[in-house]
């Protein structure tokens, strides 16, 4: 059973965004799609330490910004080389404005 | 310590690679100028549209001059025609696999993978080693032992660089290595930077290739003429001047082992002519440090970053004069590199823990740093 982490504020992030977030050590990315929904999944891209918030959102795709890497951030599949493995995704729950990430300690 | 005459040893197969590991210069952290993120994503926008049109107007202009060459071959005429032919040829071959191998040419994928694949074959660039090959060289630019796309070392050599006017160096190369690949063999070097995963479609790419290759020699001896060939295939040698005279300008003179693309790459004004047959690329320290942005929102790019960036140059001949002037002074002193002021409302260059080359130093005195090692961050030349 994971842990709920409140995140950030559902006001700072646009459709087709991303945005970054810390949290113990750790650096998640959470999204935006296309539809307004929300998505997690860890901040460092697969295939280098390049922060994924930096990115751009296209639909369901977060595009790497060091070498337009691509990921679908609703699976963690990964879409585009030079990103060859799956990034950890995790749940996300929308509570009273807040975005909430659920991570396994 | 190393004398000035010291040469680096730029394989990817030296001792450098290792020691950059190890120095904390390969797959670093490098310096970003400050861009707001709503500005940003309004320019890593994706757009269709306008790379369609550029896209049927290159075609077109091949086509034309295509023809233009085809009448003028057996007069003297000829030699104009296809070295302009080729010129194009060859150059919006290398600016259009750059920028579909980006994936930021179209916003559909599919459609960057065929402008990809076609403009590969048009540089003879093997399509998969040679994406992941511009990858390496995004995440190590100029970094000695870890960058396989450094144009010339230090101190230059001459016969190997003018050779690449007609690619003469690059391109035997390239094509020993698709018959390499076409056989289920890789070269070693390559083996550092492409993933053992994508080994099965660098093989079928090169034995694709090669059919075509066969097909264009059938097309010569069928009509008993080279011509065939000097559409395709050849211009990507004849050609490779206008390639190279442009792609010197990117980074050469600049410094090595740094972490910020403002000291190893130059932004060139260029016409609008150049600029449409190259991608904007003149736009370099821009495309470096933000890869996302597709080429047609470079321009405003540069007018985001500019202040935090040293003056472009005025133009391909100032550029290529002041590139040519380096090279002459690294004949004698290898580290010889050009020091380039930034504005005053730029933030300090960040060299990183083992620039090579001359560094400007806290108080804006200068000093070379081959062999001595400097660290940290430098303030600016203002
Ligand atoms: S760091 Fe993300 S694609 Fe290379």
């Amino acid at each position: 059973m994971g842990q709920w982490i409140e995140t950030v504020d559902v006001k700072e992030i646009d459709a087709e965004d991303v945005i970054r977030f810390d949290y113990e050590n750790h650096t998640y990315a959470i999204y935006s799609n296309d539809k307004g929904e929300y998505f997690a999944t860890d901040g460092y891209c697969p295939h280098q330490k390049v922060h994924l918030a930096d990115g751009l959102v296209m639909g369901n795709i977060i595009e790497c910004p060091k070498h337009n890497g691509r990921l679908d951030f609703t699976t963690g599949e990964a879409k585009r080389a030079p990103i060859c493995h799956t990034i950890k995704t995790y749940p996300v729950k929308l509570e009273a404005g807040k975005l909430f990430i659920e991570i396994t300690a | 310590m190393a004398t000035n005459m010291e040469r680096r040893d730029y394989s990817l197969l030296g001792p450098l690679n290792k020691e950059a590991i190890e120095k904390g210069i390969a797959e670093a952290e490098w310096y970003t100028s400050p861009i707001d993120r709503k500005r940003m994503k309004e320019l890593m926008k994706r757009k269709n549209g306008r790379a369609i049109r550029d896209t049927i107007i290159w075609f077109a202009t091949l086509v034309i001059l295509a023809y233009i060459a085809f009448l003028s071959w057996g007069t003297w005429w000829a030699i104009p025609a296809f070295a302009i032919y080729g010129g194009v040829y060859a150059l919006t071959g290398n600016s259009r696999w750059h920028e579909a191998g980006h994936g930021t040419m179209f916003k559909t994928p599919w459609m960057n993978e065929v402008v990809y694949q076609i403009a590969s074959f048009m540089n003879l660039f093997p399509a998969t080693p040679w994406r992941w090959s511009h990858v390496r060289h995004h995440s190590d630019t100029y970094i000695v032992g870890r960058d396989p796309e450094i144009h010339a070392p230090r101190p230059p050599v001459w016969r190997v660089l003018l050779g690449e006017l007609i690619h003469f160096y690059g391109g035997i190369a390239d094509l020993k290595r698709i018959f390499l690949h076409a056989f289920g063999k890789m070269d070693k070097a390559e083996m550092d930077y492409i993933p053992a995963s994508e080994c099965k479609k660098v093989y079928w790419e090169a034995r694709v290739w090669i059919v075509i290759f066969l097909a264009i020699i059938a097309a010569c001896l069928y009509t008993g003429s080279i011509l065939p060939a000097m559409f395709i295939g050849l211009p990507t040698f004849f050609g490779f001047y206008a390639v190279m005279l442009i792609a010197w300008t990117q980074h050469l003179g600049l410094n090595e082992d740094v972490l910020d693309h403002r000291l190893n790459t130059r932004t060139v004004y260029m016409n609008p002519i150049i600029r449409f047959l190259y991608c904007n690329m003149n736009y370099h320290i821009e495309h470096h440090m933000f890869p996302m942005v597709p080429y047609h929102a470079l321009p405003a790019l540069h007018e985001e970053m500019k202040h935090d960036c040293p003056k472009p140059n005025s133009s391909i001949f100032a550029a290529l004069k002041e590139v040519f002037s380096a090279l002459h002074k690294q004949r004698k002193d290898p580290t010889y590199t050009i020091l380039r002021p930034l504005p005053i409302t730029a933030r300090p260059y960040m060299y990183g823990p083992s620039p090579y080359g001359t560094v400007i130093q806290q108080g804006g005195d200068k000093k070379t740093t081959e062999g001595i090692g400097i660290y940290g961050t430098m303030d600016r030349d203002s």
